[in-house]
Formats: C-alpha cells, sequence, structure tokens
C-alpha cells in the first residue's frame, strides 16, 4: 500500500477538470478556424467560433476563481518562486533526462508543502501567470474587434492581437502535451491522473 | 483710360478662367466644356435647388415654390460623376428647355445603359453586354421585368466609377454598399416595386457576427452575388436563399473575397512578414484567410519535435521498466 497525501482539494480538482476541458475545446476550435479549408471542415466555422467564444469566457471567469482561490488559501504559495530556482530546474532535468532512466529517486518528493517539483512550478507559475492572462486579455480585444481597428507600427491592432492569441495558445496546446505526459510519470502512469479525482496523490 | 480698364479686366479674366479650368483638371482629367456648365445651368437653377421661381403671367407676379425632392440634382455631384460632361438635353427632351415642362415630357422613356454604351468600343473593357446578361439573370431583374433598371443601382446623375479607382478602400465599400441600401434600407423606393414590407438588414442579418466589421469592410454583393469572373464586379445577384452563409468561403486561405472584392488587387504573393493573401491583408485581418507561413511551419515542427522527444522518452522508460521486472 503505498503512502498517499491529500494534496488537491475539491476546489483545485473542479478547477483543474473546467480548465483541461475549456483548453481543449479552446485548442480544437482555435486550429479548426485558423486552418479553416472548404474541403476539409474539421469544425463548422460559426460553431467554431461560437464555442471558442463561449469557452473563453468560461476560463476567463474560471481563472479569475481560481486567482480568488490562490489569493484566499494556502494554494497560492505553490505558485511563487522559491530561491535557487534556476539551480533547481537544471536538477530536476537532469533527474527526467538522466536520473529516471538510472532508477535514482525523485530529487524534489512531493509532500504538502511542495506539491510541485521545479519544473512543475516553473512551467505552471509562467502558464498560470504569464501566458494565461495575455491569452485571455487577447481574447477579450478579439471579442470586441471594433475597439482595436485602429493601426500599431503599420500594422491593424487586430491583426496583432490575433497573432499574440495564436502564438499564446499554442503554447498551451504545447504546454497540455507535455504536461499529459509528465503525469504519466507517478507510481503507476495513471496514479497522477487518479490523484487529481481522488485529492489524493500516491507518493513513489 | 477706358482701355486700360478693359484690358486689365480681359487679363483677370483670363487668369480667373485658367484657374479655373487648372481647378477642373486638377480634380478628375476630364474637363468640363463651359459651354456644358451654361446649358446646366438653364434646368439647375431650378432643379439644382430646393426651391425655385416662375413668373406667373396670371397672377402676374413671382411665385415661389419648393422642389420636388426626386428631381433634384445636386451640380456639385453631377460635376463629378461619369456623366459629368453631358448636357441635360442630351439624355432628356429638348423640349425640357421651355417652361412649364409640357405634361407629356413625363411618358418619355428613359436611357439605359446599353442604348449609349452598348457596342461601344471605348467601353469594351467595361463589358457592359456581360454585366447585362448578369444581371438579366438576377434575382433584381427577373423578379421584377422591365421595372428594374439600371439606374434604380446607378443613379446616372451621381453614379460615379468606384470599384476600379478607388484606392481607399473603406470608401469604396461604403459607397457600394449605400447603393443597396438607398432601396433595402429605404422603404419609399423599395415599394416602387414590391408591396412587401422591406425587411430590416440589421434583423436579417442578425446571425451574423461582428455584423458592423463585416458591413464595414466587405460589400453586400460579396455574399449576395454569384462571382463571375469575367467581370470586375458581379451583377448576378442571387436570391436570398442563396447567398452564400458559410463562413469559411471567406474565412479560407483561398477566400471568395479574392474573386470579387480584392479581385483586381490579388496576388497570391506572401507578405514579407509570411502572411498569406497579402493584398487582403493591407485592407483588412480576416481570420483563417491570413494565416503565417512562417509561424505555422514552425509551430508544426516544434509541435513534432516535441511529440517525438517525449515518445523516445516514453519508449526508453518502457524499456528501462521491462529490463528491471526481468
Amino acid at each position: 500500500m503505498s503512502e498517499k497525501v491529500y494534496l488537491y482539494p475539491v476546489w483545485i480538482r473542479l478547477w483543474h477538470w473546467f480548465n483541461a476541458i475549456l483548453c481543449l475545446l479552446l485548442i480544437v476550435t482555435g486550429v479548426s478556424m485558423q486552418y479553416s479549408d472548404p474541403a476539409f471542415p474539421m469544425i463548422r466555422f460559426d460553431w467554431a467560433v461560437s464555442i471558442h467564444d463561449i469557452s473563453g469566457i468560461i476560463l476567463a471567469i474560471n481563472y479569475i476563481l481560481f486567482t480568488i482561490g490562490n489569493l484566499t488559501t494556502s494554494n497560492g504559495k505553490h505558485y511563487i518562486f522559491r530561491k535557487k530556482i534556476l539551480k533547481n530546474l537544471i536538477v530536476q532535468a537532469r533527474f527526467y533526462a538522466f536520473g529516471i532512466f538510472k532508477g535514482e529517486d525523485p530529487p524534489f518528493p512531493i509532500t504538502e508543502k511542495s506539491k510541485f517539483n521545479p519544473l512543475q512550478k516553473f512551467s505552471y507559475i509562467v502558464i498560470m501567470h504569464a501566458i494565461t492572462p495575455i491569452v485571455i486579455i487577447s481574447g477579450i480585444m478579439l471579442f470586441f474587434p471594433e475597439l482595436i481597428s485602429f493601426d500599431i507600427f503599420g500594422s491593424g491592432a487586430l491583426h496583432i492581437t490575433d497573432i499574440l492569441h495564436v502564438i499564446m495558445g499554442f503554447i498551451i496546446s504545447i504546454f497540455l502535451v507535455v504536461h499529459i505526459y509528465f503525469c504519466t510519470i507517478g507510481r503507476t502512469p495513471v496514479s497522477n491522473f487518479k490523484s487529481m479525482f481522488t485529492g489524493f496523490h500516491e507518493k513513489h | 483710360m477706358k482701355t486700360i480698364n478693359e484690358f486689365r479686366f480681359v487679363v483677370v479674366l483670363i487668369i480667373v478662367l485658367m484657374a479655373t479650368s487648372f481647378v477642373i483638371a486638377q480634380e478628375d482629367d476630364t474637363v468640363i466644356d463651359p459651354y456644358t456648365y451654361e446649358q446646366n445651368e438653364t434646368c439647375l437653377q431650378c432643379h439644382g435647388q430646393s426651391s425655385y421661381f416662375y413668373y406667373n403671367e396670371v397672377v402676374e407676379r413671382d411665385i415661389k415654390k419648393r422642389m420636388n425632392p426626386f428631381f433634384i440634382v445636386d451640380s456639385a455631384e453631377y460635376y463629378d460623376a461619369n456623366h459629368q460632361t453631358f448636357l441635360c438635353i442630351d439624355c432628356h427632351s429638348y423640349e425640357y428647355e421651355e417652361f412649364p415642362h409640357s405634361g407629356q415630357l413625363r411618358m418619355e422613356p428613359k436611357f439605359g445603359c446599353l442604348d449609349c454604351h452598348a457596342g461601344d468600343e471605348e467601353y469594351a473593357k467595361y463589358k457592359f453586354e456581360e454585366i447585362d446578361d448578369e444581371f438579366h439573370k438576377s434575382v433584381h431583374s427577373s423578379k421584377h421585368s422591365e421595372d428594374f433598371t439600371c439606374s434604380m443601382c446607378h443613379n446616372p446623375h451621381t453614379y460615379k466609377i468606384n470599384a476600379r479607382t478607388n484606392e481607399n478602400m473603406a470608401d469604396f465599400i461604403l459607397y457600394d454598399n449605400e447603393i443597396c441600401l438607398t432601396c433595402h434600407a429605404e422603404i419609399s423606393k423599395y415599394q416602387l416595386l414590391t408591396t412587401m414590407d422591406n425587411p430590416s438588414v440589421l434583423e436579417t442579418h442578425s446571425w451574423l457576427p461582428n455584423q458592423v466589421l463585416h458591413f464595414k469592410n466587405v460589400r453586400c454583393i460579396e455574399c449576395h452575388t454569384e462571382i463571375n469572373n469575367d467581370i470586375l464586379v458581379a451583377h448576378n445577384v442571387l436570391p436570398k436563399e442563396q447567398a452564400v452563409k458559410l463562413c469559411v468561403e471567406c474565412h479560407s486561405k483561398d477566400s471568395r473575397l479574392l474573386a470579387s472584392l480584392y479581385k483586381y488587387q490579388f496576388t497570391d504573393e506572401r507578405s514579407n512578414l509570411g502572411f498569406s493573401n497579402k493584398a487582403m491583408l493591407d485592407e483588412a485581418y480576416v481570420i483563417g484567410a491570413n494565416r503565417n507561413y512562417y509561424l505555422n511551419a514552425l509551430s508544426i515542427v516544434m509541435f513534432g519535435f516535441v511529440l517525438l522527444a517525449l515518445f523516445i522518452h516514453a519508449i526508453l522508460r518502457i524499456i528501462i521498466n521491462y529490463k528491471r521486472h526481468e
């Protein structure tokens, strides 16, 4: 019987799964719009626009609730950089690149006080505190395109905003793939997925 | 002394006339013969004003009357329009020179475009005959027969060629859309041909996302006509059921707009920064049509690299786990 530690309260799990579903919907509909083609329609353009808009609005609300949750509970402390972040990142990266194949123990074991390893912490902070706000703000601007019908540096603000939105969306989609893969690195390949349903993390 | 004054007067007159003709020539290459102004003034002194005067011989005094607004010709617009060099009586009966006009003149048939432009080599590039064929296929012609004429949309007093000459696309779109809206947003003109209520354009297009942006950046005919590659502006207006409603017809790399709105600007070249449909990008940003070649290529390479790295990592984990359990 493995040792279990309670890391994910109900609100975190609800936020996480809502976020996951919304991100998937946004990525699929976003790709469908970006590569729209009458000969190979992925999703009907107007449906893709509607699903993307609705999902984006819910995701923005979900993000606000997550921020409030982080400000009012101890969960926020996991989203702050600590000392020696660069050195710890290198140690963790070395573990994933080599140590994991040599049977080494993880250099930063998961505990209630530190539920993310340095690479997780770095990627979650960048995604949640930088990329997601940019994608939400640019998404709001694209939702009201008439407000940005002016030029910046000789290009349309709408155009620049959309490019920024697409690039941020692409980074999130890369993160999603990597995140899902790294979740298979647990006590068993599915134990981390289970922990997001039960709230309990199974230690290695 | 008298001779000197006369000489001065002539010099000033020559300068004024030269300046006037210079200004006219500056605004438009067409120079209008002063005789045209002079002759047309006979008509425009009444039909260019909101009111007019005439001497009533019965009551023996001048009478001021309001001009029927539908018979007013804005002289500034007229002399800026395509038919600016024409005398009024080139198209209207010379009998109009008499006042009061004979009531019989109202029965005078009006010229259509082809009455002058058909078979004319000078105007061959405009392809009036093909435009006429397309127009006769359109719902405007087929539903309203001979009652619907060219002048319903192209007011011969004000119409100015636009698609070929106007480099300001926003103006050009506004001008063309106003032609449609003179009937479709104005019930009195709409009901000249039908007893139906004029449906609200805003309501019938309520399904269209970002309606204001669409109305500002594309013409009505982009979706409501069948594209004909032989003529610049499509004239076969389709029944509303056949109008384009699939967003992807414009929002895609091979956008329909390239064969209509951007027909003459269209080149398949990419911009320096790799955006497809450069000509379109200069005017508007159309999601799906202005994708970036370099970003697309980079994103595919990056995604492929990430998937490959994760795949190798996973395979190595599986192999090592398998060996450990052996």
